[in-house]
């Protein structure tokens, strides 16, 4: 077939306005087969906000300081770090950044020397993306806050703790050492091309160190564009009070979650969609 | 029975304790096998190893097991299911004869397919051990691999796609988009495959329904899929669901799959239960199989071995059970097994080439997380190397990006690109459907219709005024 010189160098797709119903890339038109230039920035500036995500280190002390006068602490935060020394090591080595390194296992095990229960340990942790930390521990705990000292239950926190190079797991060493009932943990996901800010939060009722994931409750995609903050610390702390009622925490708890999502999301098993109409 | 190896090179001695270690220490390098502390200590101990490698008779991997035949049923299955006769041809070859013999003249297409029974994992994971990339990618392309179901793939210069219309809420306009999207790229031939975002039966037999309807609608020669746990689609058979693949991660050990959640004789079950069902037109193919490397050791199940032989291992499982689809997703586990784009691409190279050498239906999902040292780049390039070996299948998703998964893959452009600079083209029944519905001018160079089809037009019309999905 003969090529029409008066043809559009770009050709777009006339069902582009489904983009209304999905954030999917679609409807993207295209250069002979290829991207069109608009796109291929578009997606590249995406990567590189999710790349810089995982790569930008945690401000501690700003965190520590804008943590403390939004939650109105009494004591200071306690700043830890992993047993991997930096990024390169912690992208390869999980191990390593399950668990402190001797300097913070020492410096906790004084701050626990006087020997007070907690009912639950916060502990914030940069993970995969610090942005979502800096952006969302704040408003976030300022809610959960505010749930915890109105609850008819007295909920007595341990020190808060900011990790530098942790995963998940490292809250159950932290949560064991101050002595804690329950640990939070607030770690920054895996950051996807178009959340590159989300937070998770994981939950462990009686942490020590070894435990595994079965044993922890997850709330994931915490982010103004995902879950909602507000939303999120209210589900956590009706997670949080069932487990201390309990005095257990993972899979049995999960599953009652779970069904709740059920009911409220997916229950219509209907499939009607524009594609098949009529 | 287990043996050490010892060699000296100049005024060194090396000793690997097992053939275990050896097939560890032989490997090019990747973070994972770091992670497990396999590794080679030394560029030069990894060369050494590969040479000790080089010289072991094939047969040695049919006396001594890596996990013990007691232990494993996949070690079972392996030396069981072992074909003497297919083997006789080869039989007298080393691990390095082997390679020779894999890229000269004698080993053509059809004495490929003939000694693929006699092959073992193992034999096909030390082999890779000592090949290049070149190498990988010459002797896959001569592996012929051929399944059918609605339609056929892997036939010589056809590279099919997974249309893949992830959504983090399983919203039905949202996913019906994302279809029409792939569609009218023309991908969608290997299979139309969503991974649903709450994975239980009920949404699933939804999912199935709903790719249902719109296969039937516009009759469309491909299959469908829900990529949930092996025993939710077998529940969702005896509710009378319209299943046409039965999905299920597999990898290399036994403990492994335990760890999924399932062992081999659920898989004979499914696959039973799937051919019951008599669905398909043109072939009886009905599972499909996703891997990738690091699974087992993420898993902490993978008995001492690297991961490259893990992964071989699970195409052991695949080829048991006929698959239509077997998708090596090579990038999707993250740095610490694979670090970078160099280790994404020879992993894929790898597991296509074990893959076809055993007789499995290789695709690959060729992509990335952002927390990898990888890009758009790396993926063009193991894209193309792989389209060269002639690779069955890759993924399809609007604008290479899942947002339900949130790692980076192949893009509906981005096939349409590797077609035209390979010169490939979909599988025939679809090829025939993308031209009788217009979506293509002329299908043949790869040429987009610049109009909407009728057929999709109309259905435009049926568009709900306001979105549904929330912000």
């Amino acid at each position: 077939m003969a090529h029409d010189p008066s043809s559009p160098i770009v050709v777009e797709n006339p069902w582009e306005r489904l983009n209304a119903f999905t954030d999917a890339r679609i409807g993207l038109g295209r250069a002979g087969v290829s991207l069109p230039t608009s796109k291929l920035l578009a997606f590249q500036l995406a990567h590189a906000q999710a790349q810089d995500a995982v790569h930008c280190p945690l401000d501690v002390e700003a965190l520590s300081t804008e943590l403390t006068q939004a939650l109105d602490l009494s004591e200071a935060t306690l700043r830890l770090h992993s047993h991997a020394q930096d990024r390169a090591m912690y992208l390869q080595r999980p191990d390593y950044g399950r668990r402190l390194n001797d300097e913070s296992r020492e410096h906790l095990q004084q701050a626990a020397a006087s020997q007070q229960r907690y009912d639950l340990a916060v502990v914030v942790v940069d993970g995969l993306s610090a942005l979502a930390v800096q952006q969302n521990s704040a408003p976030f705990l300022g809610s959960l806050y505010q749930m915890l000292s109105s609850d008819t239950a007295d909920w007595q926190l341990a020190p808060l703790t900011i990790v530098e190079q942790g995963r998940v797991a490292i809250g159950d060493e932290i949560g064991g050492l101050l002595n804690a009932d329950a640990v939070l943990v607030m770690i920054g996901e895996r950051p996807g091309l178009s959340s590159p800010d989300s937070l998770g939060l994981y939950m462990t009722w009686a942490p020590e160190p070894g435990l595994k994931d079965d044993r922890r409750n997850c709330i994931s995609n915490v982010r103004p564009a995902g879950l909602q903050i507000e939303e999120a610390a209210r589900r956590f702390f009706l997670l949080l009070k069932e487990a201390r009622q309990l005095k257990l925490s993972g899979v049995k708890l999960k599953d009652r979650s779970e069904d709740d999502v059920l009911e409220g999301d997916s229950a219509s098993g209907s499939t009607r969609n524009f594609l098949v109409a009529d | 029975m287990a043996q050490t190896y010892h060699t000296t090179v100049g005024s060194r001695s090396y000793r690997f304790a097992s053939l275990a270690e050896l097939m560890a220490k032989a490997t090019p390098p990747r973070s994972g096998d770091r992670l497990a502390g396999v590794m080679a200590e030394s560029a030069e101990e990894r060369v050494v190893a590969q040479m000790v490698l080089a010289e072991l008779p094939l047969t040695t991997f049919l006396n001594e097991a890596l996990i013990p035949y007691e232990e494993d049923e996949i070690t079972r299955l392996i030396m069981d299911d072992h074909d003497a006769d297919a083997f006789a041809p080869i039989r007298h070859l080393t691990v390095g004869d082997f390679r020779n013999w894999l890229l000269s003249d004698h080993a053509t297409s059809d004495v490929l397919t003939e000694v693929k029974a006699g092959i073992t994992p193992e034999m096909a994971a030390a082999v890779s051990k000592l090949m290049r990339n070149q190498d990988l990618i010459l002797v896959a392309k001569k592996c012929r691999v051929t399944t059918a179901f609605r339609n056929t793939i892997g036939l010589p210069g056809r590279l099919s796609t997974r249309l893949q219309p992830n959504h983090p809420t399983d919203d039905v306009t949202g996913i019906a988009a994302s279809i029409l999207d792939g569609l009218l790229y023309g991908s969608g031939d290997a299979v139309i495959g969503i991974n649903p975002a709450t994975d239980n039966v009920a949404q699933s037999v939804k999912l199935m329904r709903l790719m249902d309807e719109v296969i039937q609608k516009y009759q469309i020669p491909t299959q469908s899929c829900v990529l949930t746990h092996v025993t939710n689609t077998l529940e969702a058979i005896e509710q009378g669901a319209p299943v046409d693949l039965v999905f299920q991660s597999i990898g290399g050990t036994e403990a492994t799959n335990r760890s999924f959640g399932f062992d081999l004789s659920t898989l004979a079950e499914a696959e039973a239960a799937a051919q019951s069902l008599n669905r398909g037109t043109v072939g009886r193919n009905v599972m499909y199989f996703e891997t990738g490397q690091g699974s087992s050791l993420s898993a902490d199940a993978h008995h001492g071995l690297d991961q490259q032989t893990c992964e071989s291992r699970a195409y052991a499982v695949a080829r048991k059970f006929n698959p239509l689809l077997v998708n090596t997703v090579v990038g999707f586990i993250g740095p610490e097994y694979l670090f970078d784009g160099k280790e994404i691409t020879r992993a894929g190279l790898e597991d296509h080439f074990c893959g076809k050498l055993l007789g499995v239906p290789m695709g690959c999902d060729v992509c990335y997380t952002n927390h990898a040292e990888a890009d758009q780049n790396d993926m063009d390039n193991l894209l193309t190397l792989l389209g060269v070996a002639g690779c069955n299948f890759i993924m399809g998703i609007p604008g290479s990006d899942d947002i339900m998964l949130n790692y980076q893959t192949t893009s509906f452009h981005d096939a349409l690109y590797a077609r035209r600079v390979l010169g490939l083209k979909a599988a025939p029944e679809f090829e025939r459907w993308l031209e009788e519905m217009q979506i293509f001018q002329d299908v043949s160079t790869h040429r987009l219709n610049d109009q909407l089809p009728a057929a999709f037009a109309n259905s435009l019309r049926h568009l709900p005024k306001e979105p549904r999905h929330g912000t």
